[in-house]
């Protein structure tokens, strides 16, 4: 469970959360959705105890994040951010072991996990040896997600994951990903702008605008019963016009 | 302090030289007559038998030959008594041998009897212009307000120079112009020009129809050609002392010092041949044989380049790298850090290597503290940058997949800097490479030996034969790096992104 109690964070003059208070239930797949500035990542950041809280608090399953409980709660965290912020130096198997390296796993046991993952994420073996530079954006986001699940973490968070892909690709990793957190039974908070992702991901929906909660609620609830005409405006902006409506 | 420790790793690195029997260690500045010189006195020391010899010559400048005596680096070298008073003792009222004797004793250190010639200032006209006006003194020149006078850039700002000259003897020219030294005499024998500044030795007075007109009202302080030695060698080596006196003192005229200068300046034959056979132990040597001798050292220098720059190298990396990562680790500190460091890069690299020589003397150690410290700029401030420069999410992955520490540089941040780190140390090598050729003004070796000796000689074969060898191996370097970027830059990072 993650709970945000009336937070807010500022940089500077820009005033990326003010008072947002959150809770995400074990095992669901929260969605913040949001444009650009709403401030979805650094909810995100503030979970991971990248970025301090100037006010409010955060805690997961119990623990307020801080300096002294950062490192124990970032382990039970896989964290993916768009196009998979893969290090160019290392291959895709160098990539996807390195959390497992970094806590002293054996050679042949991160091989092992790196070769159950990508049977998992449907990962073709002989691309594990290739180097970030030689993948499509479509693969690099699975090696993200490979290497976000490597330790088997409880919690997931995603930052626009699908963000940079095509449309074609961008549906059918959707699919999987659906598939795949009901599946591996993940707490999951998924940030994006896409409210057909939102759609077809999200358990539950919290639309973020300027730092603060629009509303909480499933999709059902936003389309249908929107706290105010904002809601209602970003779920449109993002329909396809009536004029292509025959098409679809 | 951290200088001293690079100082004792410098000096770990360094073989110690042979020391079964005593050395004396010459020096000589970097101008033709304090090669030879230098060369006269070290082939009488060698015959003597006492000792060996060890060259340091072609050190830039009063200061750092001096300071490398004082400092006991040196055990002699030639210079002027003028320069003694002036520039040493800093009192130009010392003007006789006797009062300047008491005073560099002081200092532990030994004047010897002058060597006969006086190398100062002086005026001169064509010869045909002098017999055609009459002139043999300066004061012949009153009245002459007709003539041109062509002088050195410094003649005529010194109060020992044109200022005071022209109140001392009531001169007045229709025109004063300036020039390089070098040029003053084909400018003379042009008939451009009247009245030319010279210094008496000048290797040109043997050659041309030119007269000096002499100081008879005494204008021109004295600048007779002296050793300045140690006390410590002349009471440890008496009989090498007694013997240089012996061969040097009262012996060189100006008219003879002159025709030496001129067989070096003029005929380009190297400073050892001319002492050899002013001392009548060799004959004039062909200009095939220098040549020669100059490629039989080239191996040697080449050693010695490659040492200056191999060492100097490996220190400012090990330095260098390290403080970069603390500059980008702690932010404030590394701001005055790399201040510090850029402030160490405006020092002229010259200065740099003449203020090592209070702290660790004449030879390769101060040039290889000096270098390294020279290199240092560009690979901190390459390392700062590469790391402050990455991907901010490559960063934050690192710290949530549980990085930190010495894991976190090695298997993440120095790897993807890795190609921004190597560029700045490839520049540092070059640079080195260049920069090393200084190391010879403060006896450090290498090819700049070869560069300094030919300025100093105004042969372009020498300057060619240091600098030709110097580019080389800049480039070789260069060459050097683009192959170690292949094995340093991890292949991932060398790859161009697929295209989307």
């Amino acid at each position: 469970m993650i709970v945000l109690r009336d937070v807010s964070k500022r940089f500077g003059i820009y005033q990326a959360l003010d008072g947002v208070s959150l809770t995400v239930a074990p095992h669901t797949t929260h969605v913040l959705l949001g444009g650009s500035g709403s401030g979805k990542s650094t909810v995100l950041r503030l979970v991971l105890g990248l970025v301090p809280a100037d006010t409010g608090e955060v805690a997961v399953d119990g623990v307020p994040v801080g300096p002294a409980t950062r490192r124990d709660i970032q382990r039970r965290i896989g964290y993916v951010v768009q196009e998979g912020a893969l290090y160019p130096h290392l291959t895709t198997a160098g990539n996807v072991g390195l959390p497992a390296r970094a806590r002293g796993w054996s050679a042949a046991a991160i091989e092992a996990r790196v070769n159950e993952l990508a049977r998992i994420v449907d990962f073709r073996r002989p691309l594990l040896e290739r180097y970030p530079a030689e993948l499509s954006g479509g693969q690099r986001q699975r090696v993200g997600l490979m290497r976000a699940l490597v330790l088997d973490p409880p919690v997931l968070l995603l930052d626009e994951p699908l963000g940079a892909l095509d449309p074609i690709t961008r549906t059918e990793l959707q699919g999987e990903l659906v598939q795949m957190f009901r599946e591996l039974r993940k707490t999951v908070v998924l940030v994006t702008h896409d409210v057909r992702e939102a759609f077809v991901l999200g358990t539950n929906i919290t639309l973020l605008d300027a730092g603060r909660v629009v509303q909480h609620g499933t999709f059902d609830d936003l389309a249908r019963r929107p706290a105010t005409p904002l809601v209602t405006e970003f779920l449109r902006a993002q329909t396809p016009p009536s004029a292509m409506a025959e098409y679809f | 302090m951290a200088g001293t420790l690079l100082a004792t790793a410098l000096m770990a690195a360094v073989p110690a030289g042979a020391a079964e029997q005593p050395v004396v260690r010459i020096g000589s500045k970097s101008f033709t007559e304090s090669y030879i010189l230098a060369e006269l006195v070290a082939q009488i020391v060698e015959q003597a038998g006492e000792a060996r010899v060890d060259r340091k010559f072609g050190l830039g400048g009063t200061g750092i030959v001096y300071n490398a005596l004082a400092g006991g680096e040196l055990d002699v070298y030639p210079e002027y008594t003028g320069t003694v008073a002036r520039m040493i003792l800093k009192d130009p009222g010392v003007t006789t041998l006797d009062v300047m004797r008491t005073r560099v004793a002081e200092r532990g250190l030994v004047v010897s009897a002058p060597l006969g010639f006086d190398n100062a200032y002086a005026l001169a006209v064509s010869r045909a212009t002098a017999e055609r006006l009459g002139l043999r003194t300066l004061s012949d020149l009153r009245g002459h307000r007709e003539l041109t006078a062509l002088f050195d850039p410094g003649f005529l700002d010194r109060d020992d120079g044109w200022p005071g000259l022209r109140r001392h003897y009531g001169l007045d020219f229709r025109d004063v112009r300036i020039m390089e030294h070098a040029l003053a005499y084909r400018a003379l024998a042009s008939g451009k020009v009247d009245v030319i500044t010279v210094f008496t030795t000048d290797g040109e007075l043997a050659r041309e129809a030119v007269t000096v007109l002499a100081d008879d009202r005494k204008f021109f302080p004295d600048y007779a050609a002296v050793l300045l030695a140690r006390r410590a060698f002349v009471e440890q080596q008496p009989r090498a002392w007694a013997a240089v006196e012996r061969r040097l003192a009262g012996r060189l005229d100006n008219a003879t010092m002159a025709r030496l200068n001129a067989e070096v300046d003029l005929d380009h034959q190297s400073a050892a041949a001319v002492a050899k056979s002013f001392l009548g132990t060799g004959r004039r040597e062909a200009g095939s044989e220098r040549r020669a001798a100059l490629l039989r050292e080239l191996p040697a220098l080449t050693l010695q380049h490659l040492v200056l720059v191999g060492v100097s190298m490996a220190v400012a990396v090990a330095l260098g790298v390290p403080l970069g990562i603390l500059a980008a680790r702690r932010r404030r500190l590394g701001q005055v850090e790399l201040m510090g460091v850029g402030v160490l890069q405006t020092i002229p690299a010259l200065a740099l290597l003449s203020f090592m020589i209070p702290l660790f003397g004449i030879g390769r150690v101060p040039a290889l503290v000096a270098l390294s410290l020279y290199a240092l700029l560009p690979i901190v401030r390459n390392t700062y940058a590469g790391l402050v420069s990455l991907d901010p999410q490559l960063v934050d992955i690192a710290a949530v997949i549980g990085l930190d520490g010495a894991k976190r540089l090695g298997w993440v941040e120095l790897p993807l800097a890795s190609v921004t780190i190597l560029a700045g140390i490839k520049t540092a090598a070059v640079l080195t490479v260049g920069t090393a050729t200084l190391a010879a003004f403060i006896g450090g070796g290498g090819y700049g030996t070869l560069i300094v000796t030919g300025l100093a000689l105004n042969d372009a074969a020498t300057i060619l034969a240091g600098a030709i060898p110097s580019a080389l191996m800049a480039l070789a370097v260069h060459g050097l790096f683009e192959a170690l970027d292949r094995l340093a830059v991890p292949r991932g990072l060398r790859i161009r992104a697929s295209p989307r």
